[in-house]
């Protein structure tokens, strides 16, 4: 029997930004998401090692030591990880930037404050649910 | 003080602050965010930044203090200030902190040095007219009242 935590789609959130990580965590919940948040890059590669059933990465751009950027070429260039979608959030619109992190295989580029649409419309195209 | 007399202090209150441009939309957002389940949350994640940005205002300001100025470190602070301030819909925090940006990025030092004081004095005000309001949605609460919602 499948239980609910199975059922339920697992998100890692990842931002350095405690207000941030609050919201986008919730945004994730409202949409019935089961959410993982971490502070750091370094930590989301960490619990990516433990856990083999992460289905989606919402990830701000701009964190210190390593960014969101570094962590999606992590995630990509894993042959374990790849298949994860990953989603890069950013409060500054900077279009070289964009084109960066579409290129380097993101699934979206979110300018912050994200909306519950935004995720809602991520979560249809992405995940199907 | 009966509980419709609160409620209506407490939207009076609300209005003010979007009126006066303290609070954008994304206020809005986030109090349509919260459920049965999480009661609460408005006031933790505005707490969270009450606790967060007052940290990166008294950084600014140490920072701002040093012999050797870290500009780069300073306009870090503000970044992150912008973004949870631009998340929680603090639009006069989120407006000092874009105008320091812009100074910034044309090496205005002394722009960016007149930007601390209104800085710090739009997060003391954004602090005490957010704290008004929680208590009065407290006092709603142990009233038996409901929390009046705005429509913009």
């Amino acid at each position: 029997m499948v239980s609910q935590e199975e059922r339920e789609l697992h998100v890692l959130a990842v931002d350095d930004s405690p207000v941030d990580r609050a919201l986008i965590s919730k945004l994730l919940r409202s949409s019935k998401f089961r959410v993982t948040s971490v502070d750091s890059a370094q930590r989301a590669l960490e619990l990516l090692d433990l856990e083999s059933n992460v289905n989606m990465i919402f990830t701000d751009y701009s964190m210190p030591e390593m960014t969101g950027y570094d962590l999606l070429k992590r995630v990509k260039g894993s042959s374990e990880l790849k298949k994860i979608p990953v989603v890069i959030m950013s409060s500054e619109n900077v279009p070289n930037r964009i084109c960066s992190c579409l290129e380097e295989g993101a699934e979206d580029f979110l300018i912050k404050p994200v909306r519950r649409d935004d995720v809602s419309r991520l979560c249809n195209r992405v995940l199907r649910c | 003080m009966d509980v419709s007399m609160l409620q209506r202090t407490y939207s009076d209150l609300l209005t003010s602050l979007f009126r006066e441009g303290i609070l954008n939309q994304q206020f809005t957002e986030l109090q349509q965010l919260q459920d049965e389940n999480n009661p609460g949350f408005v006031f933790e994640v505005v707490s969270l930044f009450f606790e967060d940005s007052g940290r990166l205002i008294n950084e600014l300001i140490s920072n701002f203090n040093q012999q050797a100025v870290d500009y780069k470190k300073i306009d870090a602070y503000v970044h992150q200030l912008k973004g949870s301030s631009a998340s929680i819909g603090a639009e006069k925090i989120r407006s000092v902190c874009q105008t320091f940006r812009e100074y910034y990025d044309k090496n205005d030092i002394q722009g960016c040095y007149n930007c601390i004081q209104p800085l710090n004095q739009e997060f003391v005000t954004f602090k005490s007219k957010l704290e008004a309001l929680f208590t009065l949605e407290q006092q709603i609460v142990a009233a038996g009242g409901s929390i009046p919602m705005m429509r913009h």
